[in-house]
């Protein structure tokens, strides 16, 4: 089941154009300074054109300036509709729910109903079966399933029981089954949902230190042209009265205006913060929720990426894999036992030991005592009347081989040295009947190296990323799996102070460290990290301190949130590129049209030798450049908001690429939509 | 153009070529090795505390107003003061401000004629000094960038005086005693006399004439070694005594592009990245060459003799005046005014863009900086980073200091122009109505604003008018650009510096080098296409359509 619900794309363009026409109250657009510009100047273009000189061409000029406002309005409204949808039915959930407070939480029948926005920090809830978790809190008491998919869209129930690392509970998940005691930690208005409902809806989104970056460029860009346009009216009607013959009456104020609004970057300017939304809204489609857009933003600089080895390099259990048997053991023999050792063994070991032995035959289900695993023995295996099989490291079997007069075949301990070399781990499995002893051979047990993983990392390394497998294995074992998976380097035997000690390391060296974590003893390292990311699973403590979580509590993601910053910054580079190139044509539409007449004694002039479009008319000219000024911003919408195709890729060969494609496309696109645009308003006869 | 001239210009270009590979690591050394405790010793302990950005750059501005004062009062009392043998009286207040500006900020932008002006006194002490200091500021400029880009978590970034020291009596000085005796060999006055009495050729034994002389030769040297181009006379290296042989004709061409272009390659050692050194000057060299071919096109179909000195001909007009606007050098060996409108038009593009082209000392080396710095950040957000230089990251008060010293000689530039054309008695200054009026009007605001100080010509700027508005464009030319550097690289000094991955680009590779050219003829280009079209362009097309 979900509660999400997503309106559909008609809905959406429906509702982003209303918002849009909503947006020209020019306070809205108080934070995007080009798109201010151009609506003061359609706003006193249309009071020129409506007061002064109501010409059919000042008035297409307004109307085109204002389409140039609206369309980078629109693309705003269309990336905020998706987030505003989802936050709606957030908020709705919020506010209609009603939580059960327990006034003494070891009293049950203290029980208060109450609505969720009441609880403060401290209060004591009950959920049973079919209540919501009203806020976010921790399990003091009980076990439960609960539904998650309110807040992450994921289907299957997650455990979470008092104590330990799956304590923590998230306002507005559902509780399915059995009945637990919730503490509120969060107060309402700032938990989990509410900080997602602030995010989808794009109303805490501060500029990031990028997007900051790049509004100092287009600002002062803006500032160069208006000097520069205000400048040439001076230089302009200068030159016209040294040529006696001609008029200045082409430079009036609509069409000084639209060479402004066509130079300055209205392009970018007007996408920007459709950009940046989309980036976003694209994290929380993955299922990852940013704390800022400045984390997402990091993650595109990340450059040692720190991976736990399992559940991210490998999967998440070790399989066996080959049987070694000892001298004069039938493997047959071997696998039967092994088999009979494992029949009873519900760990993932156990089973893929039976798997493997499965290989060797069909073996009868004896009946036998199954002897667990136990810390103290570090044995697990069956007992059948006088037969005693046992499987276990090696260690613990000589041990008890040894203590019932047994030896240990040296064959043996090669082998175990040699899978120990290999990064696998050895099992030893050993018989006891009637007090004798007997080694039956070596169980290899292996990592399983995720399919791809190693590609992945290849991948990564291309786009100049360190990886760094974490894992609690000896340094052997670890070498052999990094070497396997293709990691850079490995952290073996680690410990939560050594994680943090590396990162700091790495930073000092001038690297920006990603990790994903999950228990409190990941916290401080979450914390440290440039971009952390805890398991939605996680407890509390990683929660709070990384500054994403991921609900679907998957470690590879961070992979996916690299990729995801990567392209937030591309999509943003390359278009601001695109917007600047496409100056060169303007000016070859606009400047020849302002001038043509000058020195022409009535005629065409010399300048009109730069009017190398050929375009009709000078009218015809700078309307054309205005009305491809405006269309492009419609045009790149989809881009703005799918974000351009990110590839993985080294920075040289994305650079020449994005380079080809919005630099060099940038400087030709607008001179063939230019002339397109003067040739269809001659053929329809506008002007 | 013929293949004489083509022989020529290969001589030149190899020459420079040599001369700055051979040079650039003598140059690291000297200006990386500390100063020897002989030289400490004379100076104190104070030159050698290092000091944070603000410090630096409260040192290097008292230092450029008491320049400026004293500058300025010894024009003022050069009637008084010794070494006037031709008895020059005082310069006028307005002069005086714009000459010591312009000699401090190393434009030497020259309102007046020298050998009528200044006084040997004025010219040696006053003028000749601050040749030597303003160019020096300008490598204390790329010391401070180097150490910005190198240093780590600091906020030290060396010592002003150290520096300035450093770069007169290592870099300036050596090179001056080296020239000055080439070109008094051909024959440049060195003398304290004032006025050489000679016979004109084919005239009455009894009709002497005065020709003013002093100590041409070492002001010579130093106005081309350190992009200065203020010239001992009022027309500069059109002077037959500035610049009498082909072969110092040759020798003051090779000085204006000298440090400059050995600066770029040191900048990129110093930096311990020799490539990006490489890079950068590969791109001016291609400026450079655009430039010269572009000229060269214009003025062998377009140019006449006519302002020219016919020992240089054409050819050696033209390759003079790509340099010297290249460079930020300004001095002259022909009259820009009468050169074909296009070179005329190259003339002002060069300057336009920033004075970048190899540039002036050092100035010319930062100024490129910033335009990588612009590119780097347009690029680093296209491959999925955020942006740095040389590992430091760019953040937004980087790219605020980068925007202004970048855009602020420009918008100089065409406000100045916008001023003068609605200036009545600014007007009265033209020497050519019309469309060359207005080239010549662009011409000086662009000279001045960045820090160039070569003049068209056919403006008499000797007006209040004109002392007082170019000198604010030079002082905001200089310091516009070199304060926002300092800042930059305090600022850069106290970040980490990113180990360099496959995922940053290069910033040396062919692809870097043509992003950089773009990004430069871009900004240049989005801010003066429509000056320059009713200035050289439009001048150009009105000179085919009447051939026509």
């Amino acid at each position: 089941m979900t509660t999400r619900i997503f309106p559909s794309y008609k809905e959406l363009t429906r509702d982003a154009l209303r918002d849009s026409l909503k947006k020209l109250n020019p306070y809205a657009l108080r934070n995007n300074f080009v798109i201010l510009v151009t609506w003061f100047c359609a706003f006193t273009v249309s009071l020129y054109s409506l007061s002064f000189e109501r010409s059919s061409f000042n008035i297409q000029i307004s109307l085109w300036l204002w389409f140039t406002v609206l369309f980078a309005n629109f693309s705003e409204s269309l990336a905020e509709g998706r987030g505003k949808a989802q936050a709606e039915s957030l908020k709705r959930m919020r506010s209609t729910m009603i939580a059960r407070r327990l006034t003494d939480h070891h009293d049950l029948t203290s029980e208060q109903r109450v609505s969720a926005v009441d609880l403060v920090q401290g209060d004591v809830v009950i959920c049973d079966v079919g209540d919501f978790v009203p806020l976010d809190g921790e399990v003091i008491q009980g076990i439960a399933m609960i539904d998650e998919s309110a807040i992450t869209g994921e289907s299957a129930p997650v455990v979470r029981e008092s104590g330990g690392d799956r304590s923590a509970v998230t306002g507005g998940t559902k509780v399915i089954s059995d009945r637990i005691i919730v503490r509120i930690i969060r107060a309402s208005g700032d938990s989990f949902i509410d900080r997602m409902i602030h995010l989808v809806e794009g109303a805490k989104r501060k500029p990031t230190p990028n997007e900051q970056a790049l509004q100092v460029v287009l600002v002062s860009l803006t500032v160069l042209f208006l000097v520069a346009v205000g400048t040439l009216k001076v230089f302009g009607d200068a030159i016209y009265a040294m040529d006696s013959g001609a008029s200045s009456d082409t430079l009036t104020f609509p069409i000084l205006v639209s060479l402004f609004v066509c130079l300055i970057p209205t392009t970018i300017g007007g996408l920007l913060s459709a950009i940046g939304i989309s980036g976003m809204d694209r994290m929380i489609r993955k299922n990852v929720i940013a704390m800022s857009g400045k984390a997402v933003e990091s993650a595109g600089d990340i450059n040692v990426l720190m991976l736990d080895k399992t559940g991210t390099i490998t999967l998440g259990n070790r399989m066996a894999t080959q049987f070694y048997p000892a001298p004069g053991v039938d493997p047959k023999f071997m696998a039967q036992q092994a088999y009979l050792a494992s029949i009873a063994d519900d760990t993932p070991e156990g089973k893929s030991i039976v798997l493997l032995a499965k290989n060797y035959g069909d073996f009868p289900d004896t009946k036998g005592e199954f002897v667990p695993f136990s810390a103290q023995s570090r044995m697990s295996g069956l007992d059948q009347g006088t037969i005693q099989i046992r499987k276990g490291a090696s260690d613990s079997i000589k041990r008890w081989v040894i203590e019932a007069g047994g030896s240990m075949p040296e064959k043996i301990e090669e082998t175990v040295q040699a899978v120990g070399i290999r990064g696998s781990t050895p099992l030893v499995l050993a018989q006891r009947v009637d007090n004798l002893n007997e080694v039956l051979g070596v169980i290899e047990l292996k990592d399983v190296i995720k399919a791809g993983i190693r590609e992945r990392f290849g991948e990564l390394r291309k786009m100049g990323i360190k990886t760094l497998m974490i894992t609690g294995d000896n340094p052997l074992t670890a070498g052999a799996i990094a070497a396997e998976a293709g990691v850079d380097d490995f952290l073996a035997e680690a410990t939560p102070e050594m994680k943090l000690d590396r990162i700091r390391a790495e930073q000092a060296r001038g690297n920006l460290v990603a990790m994903t974590g999950d228990g409190t003893n990941d916290a401080p390292a979450l914390a440290q990290a440039d971009v952390g990311v805890a398991m939605a699973t996680g407890t509390q403590a990683a929660r709070e301190a990384a500054n994403m979580v991921d609900l679907d509590s998957n470690p590879t993601k961070l992979i996916e949130v690299i990729e995801t910053g990567k392209q937030l910054l591309v999509t943003r580079g390359a278009l601001t590129t695109f917007s600047i190139a496409n100056d060169v044509a303007k000016y070859f539409a606009i400047i020849p049209a302002l001038f043509i007449a000058l020195y022409g004694a009535g005629g065409l002039g010399p300048l009109s030798a730069l009017n190398i479009m050929h375009l009709k008319s000078p009218e015809s000219a700078i309307l054309s450049a205005v009305i491809f000024n405006a269309l492009i911003i419609a045009i790149l919408i989809p881009l703005a908001l799918r974000g351009v195709k990110f590839q993985a890729k080294t920075a040289d060969e994305l650079l020449l690429r994005n380079l080809l494609i919005y630099g060099l496309g940038g400087i030709v696109s607008p001179f063939v939509g230019i002339k397109i645009i003067d040739q269809f308003l001659e053929w329809s006869g506008w002007l | 153009m013929n293949f004489l001239h083509g022989i020529q210009l290969v001589i030149i270009l190899s020459t420079l070529f040599f001369l700055v590979l051979g040079l650039t690591p003598v140059f690291q050394k000297l200006l990386a090795a500390p100063l020897p405790d002989k030289i400490r010793k004379i100076f104190g302990e104070h030159v050698q505390r290092e000091m944070n950005s603000r410090t630096y750059l409260m040192s290097l501005i008292a230092f450029h107003i008491l320049g400026f004062f004293i500058l300025f009062f010894m024009q003022i009392f050069q009637h008084v003061l010794p070494l006037n043998p031709n008895q020059l009286p005082a310069v006028t207040w307005d002069l005086a401000i714009n000459t010591a500006v312009s000699f401090i900020t190393n434009t030497n932008w020259q309102a007046y004629s020298g050998e009528t002006s200044m006084s040997h006194f004025t010219q040696m002490l006053g003028l000749g000094v601050q040749n030597f200091l303003s160019a020096a500021v300008g490598i204390c400029g790329v010391l401070v960038l180097v150490r910005g880009l190198t240093r780590s978590q600091t906020r030290l970034i060396g010592n002003f005086w150290e520096d300035l020291i450093k770069s007169t009596l290592f870099i300036l000085l050596p090179l001056s005693f080296v020239l000055t005796p080439i070109l008094m060999s051909q024959g440049i006055p060195q003398t304290f006399e004032g006025k050489a009495k000679i016979v004109q050729r084919d005239q009455s034994p009894h009709l002497m004439q005065d020709i003013p002389v002093g100590p041409v030769a070492s002001q010579v040297a130093i106005k081309q070694l350190g992009t200065n181009g203020g010239g001992y006379y009022g027309v500069n290296s059109a002077h037959p005594l500035e610049n009498p042989t082909p072969v110092s004709n040759f020798f003051q061409l090779l000085a204006i592009l000298l440090i400059p272009a050995i600066l770029v390659l040191v900048f990129g050692r110093m930096i311990g990245d020799v490539r990006h050194g490489r890079a950068l000057f590969i791109t001016m060299v291609l400026f450079l060459a655009l430039g010269l071919w572009g000229s060269f096109w214009s003025e062998f179909n377009y140019g006449t003799l006519e302002g020219k000195e016919t020992r240089f001909g054409i050819f050696g007009s033209t390759v003079w005046s790509v340099f010297t606007t290249a460079a930020s050098n300004g001095s002259v060996n022909a009259m820009h005014d009468s050169m074909s409108p296009l070179s005329g038009g190259i003339q002002l593009f060069n300057m336009m863009l920033g004075e970048v082209i190899f540039g002036g000392v050092g100035s010319g080396l930062y100024g490129m900086v910033l335009f990588v710095v612009l590119s780097v950040f347009l690029s680093g957000l296209m491959v999925g980073r955020s942006p740095e230089y040389q590992g430091k990251r760019i953040e937004t008060p980087e790219m605020i200091a980068t925007v202004i010293a970048l855009f602020l000689p420009s918008l100089v530039v065409l406000i100045g122009t916008a001023v003068t054309l609605t200036y009545p008695t600014a007007l009265k200054s033209l020497g050519n109505p019309g469309v060359h009026g207005f080239s010549e009007i662009v011409y000086a605001w662009t000279s001045a604003a960045n820090n160039n100080g070569s003049a068209f010509g056919g403006l008499n700027a000797n007006t209040p008018f004109f002392n007082i508005g170019l000198s604010i464009a030079m002082i905001i030319g200089r310091f516009g650009v070199l304060i926002p550097v300092i800042y930059i690289s305090g600022r850069l000094a106290q970040k980490i510096k990113a180990p360099k991955t496959s995922g940053t680009f290069s910033t040396h590779s062919p692809l870097f080098i043509v992003l950089l050219f773009f990004v430069i003829v871009l900004v240049g280009g989005l801010t003066f296409f429509p000056t320059l079209t009713l200035g050289p362009i439009l001048e150009h097309f009105m000179l085919i359509s009447k051939k026509v």
